[in-house]
């Protein structure tokens, strides 16, 4: 009891003493992530050739930071990349080195992405280098599901169904996704480990059963069934069981996904006519509206890890992504694109762009508002990506 | 054996990956990892993980009383369980006149179109064997997500309608099919209004 006492007391001076360092991160954090109106950081980068120079700036570019000469930059990165990486990042204003290591192994690809994560992680930030996206590509009417690097680089095919397969997500923490597919006939959502190429069908009602996104802890899926009359929400354990409905709704509620925190499920409706972004507990309650102020028609939420954010697509003749507040308020458009998911670091966006019929992804960092396709996906039109997380 | 190369391969990544993370911190030596492969994974053979819906039909057979059109209209009707008509062979031919054009963001059924929800329903009860499967579409204009829904909500009105004119719901499926398949390719209203529809696929017991 004693030694709880004490444990308490000393957590306390540690949290007290915390606190002002808290505040003020708080604070560099919200500005760091301002959507739109950010200026890159400016970074430097020689040396390096080819493929590595290549992968540095993509990773770098998508993740707010802009290339210029050594004198204007910021961070200087040096090194080289014969056969093996070899690198060194230098703070210039605090004139501290950052990172001096030397990879070997893998592939150059490879060492160039963790150089850039150990760059990044030297300013405490979080790097996308071996991150994870899904998504779908079209084959005629049909389409299957792929994984690749989320660069679009390293793809492998994961369903061969020969049917309309679609909405990709991932089981977070888990190499394994959850998706819909036409394969029986009607659409019925499917669990696919992709460490055993093990499937099952996880949701197979009457109707359709459609965009299933998973609880941040894994435990549970939100998805729309329409097995009781309306396309509804609803939430089932992952291992199995009932479902719970959430809605019951005579209009189509659409593409929902969780807060990190695993309490709320976003989801778009049709309230009073109009068309808006929604929450509900994910234990069921009231549907309480996200309001979206300056845009219409909000589709396709994806709240971000940190919480503090929501991307979503406003349907507005075109589609644009756009950002708001978990919280709802005033939004910011973004750019032209729809089917946003963010990314572990919650500023760089995956999405989706359309050029007449066909498809592509880009990637989006939300900050700076700097936009980069990704590279190398093969099949002429790609779409619903979402971004393991 | 494709299975078990590919699953192989993505353990000795998943090992290879925490290898990487393992190892970073203390040498910066980066264990090798297997190039990128497309190797396809091999068909899985789905198995229901989940009950199966139980109740047949919310309210089975013809001629509603107004209570229970009150509770269609209330709560929906429950769909047929999964997999009722299975291996039915489907004929599109049949009703393909009959295809229900919709508003702009709308799954109501306007006053124009009810009459070939009639024909419809006068076919299938001339024909008290087959069954109906409702296929609800849309336009380029929404998003993916928003239109599988859409699409769904769409056929499901249509279903309802089916119901008030006396089908039982036990013959009528439904699926939506979103934007992916469009009646007209094009990109302005002429192929839009096209596009926005319910189709109608004749389903005869096998």
């Amino acid at each position: 009891m004693n030694y709880t006492e004490k444990m308490s007391n000393f957590l306390l001076v540690i949290l007290a003493g915390m606190a002002p360092w808290a505040a003020s991160a708080q604070i560099r954090i919200t500005q760091d992530v301002m959507p739109g109106g950010t200026r890159p950081l400016l970074v430097s980068m020689s040396g390096f050739t080819g493929e590595a120079a290549q992968v540095i700036q993509f990773d770098l570019f998508v993740q707010g930071f802009a290339f210029t000469n050594a004198e204007a930059a910021q961070y200087q990165l040096t090194g080289s990349n014969t056969e093996n990486l070899q690198g060194r990042a230098m703070d210039r204003v605090a004139d501290k080195s950052l990172v001096a290591k030397a990879y070997s192994g893998a592939s150059l690809r490879r060492q160039a992405h963790t150089f850039v994560d150990d760059f990044l992680q030297s300013l405490s930030r979080m790097g996308l280098g071996n991150s994870k996206i899904a998504y779908r590509a079209l084959a005629g009417q049909n389409g299957e599901i792929w994984v690749a690097d989320f660069d679009g680089f390293g793809s492998t095919q994961v369903t061969k169904d020969n049917a309309f397969v679609t909405s990709p997500t991932w089981v977070p923490h888990k190499t394994a996704l959850y998706y819909t597919s036409y394969k029986m006939g009607n659409p019925s959502i499917f669990h696919h480990d992709l460490l055993t190429g093990a499937r099952t069908a996880f949701a197979r009602y009457g109707g359709s059963s459609l965009s299933p996104a998973v609880s941040p802890d894994g435990s549970r899926v939100a998805m729309i069934l329409s097995k009781d009359g309306w396309p509804d929400l609803y939430v089932g354990s992952t291992s199995g069981g009932e479902v719970k409905r959430l809605t019951r709704s005579r209009e189509d509620e659409s593409g929902p996904c969780w807060s990190p925190d695993g309490k709320w499920i976003c989801f778009a409706a049709k309230v009073n006519e109009r068309r808006s972004l929604c929450k509900i507990s994910a234990e069921g309650g009231e549907i309480q509206r996200i309001p979206t102020s300056g845009v219409l028609n909000p589709t396709e939420p994806d709240w971000s890890p940190d919480g503090k954010w929501i991307v979503f697509t406003a349907m507005m003749g075109g589609f644009e992504i756009c950002v708001v507040p978990a919280s709802g308020g005033q939004v910011t458009q973004l750019v032209a694109g729809e089917d946003p998911s963010w990314g572990p670091n919650s500023r760089t966006v995956v999405f989706t762009r359309r050029q007449g019929s066909s498809r592509s992804l880009s990637l989006l960092d939300v900050p700076t508002k700097q936009v980069k396709d990704v590279s190398r996906i093969p099949g002429n039109s790609n779409s619903q990506p979402s971004w393991a997380k | 054996m494709k299975l078990n190369s590919f699953a192989n391969l993505l353990v000795f990544s998943l090992i290879a990956a925490m290898a990487v993370t393992g190892c970073k911190k203390k040498t910066g030596y980066v264990t090798p990892l297997p190039p990128g492969s497309s190797a396809p994974v091999a068909d899985a053979k789905p198995t229901p993980a989940m009950p199966l819906s139980q109740d047949p039909g919310a309210t089975g057979g013809t001629g509603l009383t107004s209570e229970q059109l009150k509770d269609l209209e209330k709560s929906g009707s429950t769909q047929n369980p999964v997999g009722k008509h299975d291996g039915w062979p489907q004929d599109r031919e049949t009703l393909k006149t009959s295809k229900v054009y919709f508003a702009f963001d709308s799954s109501a059924v306007r006053t124009g179109e009810r009459a070939k929800l009639q024909t419809v329903a006068d076919y299938l009860k001339a024909n008290a064997e087959k069954a109906l499967l409702i296929e609800g579409h849309c336009d380029e204009r929404g998003t993916e997500q928003y239109n599988l829904s859409l699409g769904e909500r769409r056929a499901v009105s249509l279903r309802e309608e089916l119901i008030k004119l006396g089908i039982d719901p036990t013959r009528l499926d439904t699926i939506t099919f979103g934007e992916s398949r469009p009646e007209v390719v094009g990109h302005d209203e002429s192929a839009w209004k096209q596009n926005r529809r319910g189709e109608f696929v004749v389903l005869s017991p096998k």
